[in-house]
């Protein structure tokens, strides 16, 4: 599990949302959610009733009419609220992203190479500015000169910096993060307003949200759910006023909120914000609920061997000795090699060195100095105190060393080096001074528990696909180790769009993650494709989330939030739909009492007064939304197991439990009623 | 004995309906099948004749080639109607129907309602009763088969939703004609009249003259039952003695009309090549129906308390209504089966049913998918099975989808069109017709038994079943008129929508089947699909079946 970005939702965000939810009783707010304004409607009469009582033709009560008025009033503001809060935690979130863009200073280079200051706002795309240590980089961009490390933590959360330089994959900067040293200089590619930062801003704020394809769909069976029930609710007075049962205006409201879905229709925007926002506190920017949406009807999930499914820096497995060397001369040798060696492969060495016995004090060599890695020699090493020069490095590399300094090559050292490599793995040689010892078997490492997790999604019905350079031997032992369900081996960039065409032209959904400008036509293939943002531009926009801490594995998590975020809207909706039957018996019998007393035997639950029934009902209804509240936010628990055992277990909980808890409820809300001597 | 009874009906109609299912399947598939042998030259003729092409149709041409089709249909019959009078083939000298009742008439058998608003043997003629009522109850069944075909090939994802005239064609020659020709000969051997002489005249024991009706009655009854469409040729309909003359005609004319109904769900399992799924949906509607069967007969021999403070002994059950050669046991199983597949033929009065039993066809009109009519039924119980997956599909975290093809806003709207239009024209016009003077009017027993009465009336008009409760007064303008648009929309509206369905879900590229699927042919799905009908489809109607049925159980205990 990677950190989270978690807000805290303090006082004053609670407050807020109070304040925005009498803020959207606008009913030309009210009218995009159709349930609600319903509600609202209802409301309006009701309170107009309290006044003139006499407006719905016959006598009416005023007060009852007045206590109907006040708990509508309170169930709308039960749902804007939820909405509101959901709101706000997005809101806040794009505060703390907004303090990173302040308007900053940038040194724009013009063509003639002069240099002028101007507002990060006047940048247009194709400026080139230059930033030097501790400056802010004004805008996004790439890199076309220079290396530098730049610290992202604005956006990522994440403290140690990272090297950025021109030209190869990493070479995009993002506006608002600051260069910790060297210089660069940088060419814009937004304009204001279209920074990556200001995407994200407005993502997280929920601005720009849109109502997702799934929601939509429910939308519109709960408007024709909402319309029935109007339906039933106004036909009802003509046909009971035939059998001298006249409904007062005020309980045939009652009735119509209780039975129109108002629980789900108070959540459901919520339920959609909330979703993104558990997406965003991952640290995963989804470009559009749609996405999300999508992630949790995954089959398929494309991931790079390299980084995602193994470390990716291969570590030591095994030390190979050549020649006459004895295997103690190698280990001892391996190790000294890498003292000075800070990259993990070093460290696996000097590690496997210790496991085979080396003494951890010959390691301690005062005096000496290490050789650094470079590009044109391709070895490093250790240079001791006594003159001989240990180093490791390719073969090839190694070879001439050695040749150079009059030593001779061991016979078996090609056929050994060959060996290692036809096992998957890449074999370094060690020299010390003109002699060559041995070999270092280096492996790559599959990281722990992706066996477990790739098990998890199998439960979960997805197929997880492992593309790798590699050849396919070694690609074939790395996939049964991680125990991934397929594999291609030496893929190419068009072989990915290969696979994932052939995996939707099956009618799957295919998602992936990379972070390369040539894996970006792959991402915008996928159905959902999770860039780093470690990665290029290109790969950023093409894909439809960024993943800001650069953690390819992060898919599956995302996976699991898109489906709580489906299973949330499915659960509350049944929850809201299993109500009615209990509200049912709850108002019909009250309505009809005191015309046809015979329709007693229906109130089961032995309800005091026809008025606390429908009381009781009524304020069930609203105070579900509020407790339903953390359940909208958090989303419904999900563990990973069958559909059919899921919709067993949920059927039960929501299903059942949302027939049998407004039984149990509606009772002791009137037992209380009438304790309180309000009826 | 009872139990035998209904047993025997019910196991004989489970044998009969996996090999018909089987069959229906077979009939309309797209690809030839053996069947084109047997066929093939009759309706090669018949597509000859009419200039029909056997080419592939969209879902849009299928519903203009429907609307088209019925529409000359009704016109045909309005016409007849009118002019029966100067017409040959009426021997009794029978006059011209007013043009109220001919349309309400022509709509009725138009729709596969059936709701006679005449008596047919004093209203109708020898020529109306074959050319109008048989055409159209051949005609209407064969459209509704051809729709289940056309939706269940969209839902399964078949080449194309087919052609409605080779369908149409296909439900005559194939189905309802042989059919129809062997029970009408066993209903002859039974007994049933089939003849072209006029009104008999016989002079009774007591020396008084007699007028008896007859004419081509088996031939009418065997359809009436074949193609739900429930008209009797008497207005008494099968509880009349010709029509239903023994208790073998009537385990017949019960198994014929629930034949075909109950092996479209099997057929469909043979169509999406999940035979488990056929039968989940046979499931569903089987245990509702069970519900349904045990209410009626448990209330109709518990009799009518009223009756029995007014000294009548009620220990044979309620008998008032019902034929004693039937006796409980077939009367209230006929009843279940007439409302659950929407035919709407009677052997009792669904009047002086007990309240609760009442309630047993009201409610099964209501949900209209428990069997249902030929074809509108399966429609109907797929579409709720659709519903099913939107609601609980979301439960298992992956956007809803039905055989492999996604549910999405677009089949949601036209579903929610649906599941509208039913309560729509069932309570607005009963709120209209209880509000106002000339639908009181014709109410017989005022109260909540009143309510019934009307409520009754729509129901049945909406869900094209066509049995009366009779009772009421109901050929007015009023009546006339408002019954016949109920039974328009009620047929027209959700054909339309579900085959704007199965044009939109063809095309869906079928999502494999993983461990993540929603499955919806087991045990957990049957009972999400009941759920799903009991809390959208009935829960509905149960304010207005509270002051109708319920109240007046409540008050006559």
């Amino acid at each position: 599990m990677s950190r989270t970005r978690t807000v805290a939702l303090p006082k004053d965000m609670y407050r807020q949302a109070l304040v925005e939810a009498f803020k959207k009783l606008d009913p030309r707010v009210m009218m995009k959610n159709p349930v609600m304004f319903v509600v609202e409607v209802g409301f309006v009469i009701t309170l107009l009733l309290t006044f003139f009582p006499g407006l719905s033709g016959g006598a009416s009560a005023p007060i009852y009419n007045g206590v109907v008025s006040l708990i509508l009033f309170v169930t709308i503001l039960f749902a804007n609220f939820a909405e509101a809060l959901a709101e706000g935690r997005g809101k806040a979130q794009a505060a703390s992203l907004k303090k990173t863009k302040q308007d900053t200073k940038a040194r724009r280079m013009a063509k003639d190479g002069s240099i002028q200051v101007v507002s990060s706002t006047e940048l247009r795309k194709g400026d080139v500015v230059v930033v030097d240590t501790g400056e802010l980089i004004p805008s996004d961009g790439e890199i076309i000169e220079g290396v530098a490390s730049v610290d992202e933590s604005a956006i990522t959360g994440e403290s140690a910096p990272v090297i950025k330089e021109a030209g190869g994959d990493f070479s995009s900067v993002t506006g608002g993060t600051r260069v910790v040293s060297d210089s660069i200089r940088v060419r814009v590619t937004t304009d204001p307003g279209e920074s990556f930062l200001d995407r994200m801003i407005s993502l997280v704020e929920g601005a720009k949200r849109q109502k997702t394809p799934n929601e939509i769909a429910l939308n519109t069976l709960l408007v024709s759910l909402t319309l029935i029930f109007v339906i039933v609710c106004t036909t009802l007075s003509p046909i009971a006023t035939y059998v001298h049962a006249a409904i007062p205006v005020a309980t045939l409201v009652a009735l119509l909120v209780c039975l129109i879905p108002t629980t789900i229709g108070g959540l459901l925007s919520a339920i959609g914000i909330a979703g993104m926002d558990r997406v965003t506190q991952f640290n995963v920017i989804a470009m559009s609920g749609k996405a999300v949406e999508a992630s949790g009807d995954i089959n398929t999930i494309i991931l790079d061997k390299t980084g995602t499914i193994t470390f990716g820096n291969r570590m030591a497995a095994e030390f190979v000795a050549v020649g006459k060397v004895t295997p103690e001369e190698l280990n001892k040798a391996a190790a000294q090699s890498s003292i000075y060696d800070e990259t993990p492969e070093g460290r696996s060495i000097i590690e496997l060195a210790k496991r085979l016995g080396v003494d951890a004090t010959e390691l301690v060599l005062p005096g000496s100095e290490g050789v650094e890695f470079k590009a044109e020699t391709r070895m490093s090493g250790t240079n001791l105190v006594n003159g001989a020069s240990i180093r490791k490095g390719a073969v090839d590399a190694i070879k001439q060393y050695v040749v150079a300094q009059g030593g001779s090559i061991p016979a078996d050292l090609e056929e050994k080096a060959a060996k290692i490599a036809t096992a998957g793995g890449t074999p370094l040689a060690v020299a010390a001074g003109a002699n060559i010892l041995g070999l270092i078997y280096l492996k790559d490492t599959v990281k722990p528990g992706m066996r477990e997790r790739f098990e998890e999604l199998r439960r979960m019905g997805i197929r997880t696909v492992m593309c790798t350079g590699d050849n396919p031997l070694t690609a074939a032992t790395i996939a049964r180790e991680a125990g991934v369900d397929d594999f291609v081996a030496e893929a190419k960039p068009e072989d990915k769009i290969a696979l994932i065409r052939k995996e939707q032209a099956e009618g799957k959904l295919v998602a992936m993650t990379g972070d390369g400008t040539n894996d970006a036509p792959a991402l915008a293939q996928a159905d959902v494709g999770l860039a780093m943002n470690s990665g290029t531009v290109a790969a950023k926009e093409a894909a439809n989330m960024v993943d800001l801490d650069s953690d390819p594995t992060k898919i599956i998590e995302v996976v699991a939030i898109g489906k709580q975020l489906l299973m949330t809207r499915g659960a509350l909706t049944t929850f809201s739909i299993a109500n009615d039957v209990a509200k049912y018996f709850a108002i019909i019998p009250a309505m009809f009492m005191l015309a046809i007393p015979q329709m007693s035997a229906l109130n089961i639950m032995g309800l005091a007064t026809p008025q606390s029934a429908i009381l009781s009902a009524l304020i069930f209804n609203a105070i579900i939304i509020p407790i339903l509240i953390p359940l909208a936010m958090k989303g419904v628990k999900y563990s990973p197991m069958s559909a059919t055992k899921l919709l067993s277990r949920n059927l039960v909980i929501y299903g059942l439990g949302g027939i049998v808890v407004p039984f149990v409820a509606i009772k002791l809300i009137d037992l209380m009623l009438v304790g309180l001597n309000l009826v | 004995m009872d139990f035998l009874q209904i047993s025997l009906v019910l196991v004989l109609l489970l044998i009969l309906a996996i090999p018909m299912g089987r069959y229906l399947a077979n009939a309309f598939s797209l690809d030839a099948t053996r069947l084109d042998r047997v066929f093939g030259g009759l309706e090669k003729g018949i597509y000859k004749l009419s200039g029909i092409r056997m080419t592939d149709m969209t879902w849009k041409q299928y519903a203009v080639a429907v609307l088209m089709s019925n529409i000359a249909m009704v016109a045909i019959a309005y016409i007849l109607l009118r002019l029966q009078g100067v017409l040959p083939g009426n021997p009794s000298g029978i006059a011209a129907m007013d043009p109220l009742l001919s349309f309400n008439t022509a709509v009725s058998f138009l729709t596969n309602t059936n709701l006679q608003h005449y008596s047919g043997e004093s209203g109708l003629s020898y020529l109306s009763q074959m050319m109008v009522i048989m055409y159209l109850m051949f005609t209407t069944p064969a459209t509704g088969i051809a729709v289940v075909m056309a939706f269940m090939r969209g839902l399964t994802g078949q080449r194309s939703i087919g052609n409605y005239f080779v369908d149409l064609v296909r439900a005559h020659t194939r189905v309802l004609l042989p059919l129809a020709i062997v029970v009408t000969l066993l209903l002859v051997a039974q007994g049933v009249p089939q003849t072209m002489e006029p009104t008999a005249t016989a002079t009774t024991m007591s020396g008084a003259e007699q007028q008896i009706a007859r004419g081509p009655v088996a031939s009418l009854v065997s359809i009436k039952h074949l193609g739900t469409n429930g008209g009797g040729f008497f207005g008494v309909n099968s509880s009349h003695p010709f029509e239903n003359p023994t208790p073998w005609t009537n385990v017949l004319e019960m198994l014929s009309m629930f034949l075909i109904p109950a092996s479209l769900p099997i057929a469909f399992g043979h169509m999406a090549k999940s035979r488990k799924q056929g039968w989940i949906i046979f499931g569903a509607m089987g245990a509702m129906f069970l519900v349904f069967l045990t209410t009626a007969y448990v209330s109709e021999t518990h009799g009518n308390p009223a009756l029995e403070q007014a000294g009548l002994s009620q220990a044979i059950g309620s008998m008032e209504g019902k034929e004693v050669r039937f006796g409980i046991a077939q009367s209230a199983l006929f009843t279940a089966i007439t409302t659950a597949a929407t035919t709407g033929t009677v052997n009792n009065m669904h009047d002086t049913l007990t309240p609760l039993g009442g309630l047993v066809p009201l409610g099964e009109m209501m949900l209209n998918c428990v069997f249902g009519g030929d074809g509108v039924g399966t429609v109907n119980i797929l579409m709720y099975a659709i519903l099913a997956v939107f609601i609980a599909g979301l439960m298992v975290g992956r956007t809803p989808e039905f055989l492999g093809r996604k549910i999405e806003g677009k089949e949601m709207k036209l579903i929610a069109i649906a599941i509208l239009a039913h309560p729509l024209i069932i309570l607005a016009p009963t709120a209209i017709a209880l509000a106002t003077e000339m639908g009181t009017a014709g109410i017989s027993n005022p109260g909540f038994h009143g309510i019934s009465q009307v409520l009754y009336e729509f129901t049945s008009s909406a869900a094209n079943n066509g049995s009366g409760f009779e009772g009421l007064g109901d050929n007015t303008p009023f009546w006339n008129i408002s019954t016949g648009l109920v039974m328009l929309f009620g047929r027209y509206v959700s054909i339309i929508a579900m085959l704007a369905v199965a044009g939109s879900i063809l095309p869906k590229k079928p999502v494999p089947e993983t461990m993540g699927t929603l499955r919806t042919d087991n045990n957990v799905f049957l009972v999400l699909l009941i759920a799903t009908v009991v809390i959208v489809g009935a829960l509905t109607f149960l304010p207005v079946l509270a002051l109708g049925p319920i109240a007046e159980w409540l008050t006559l205990r």
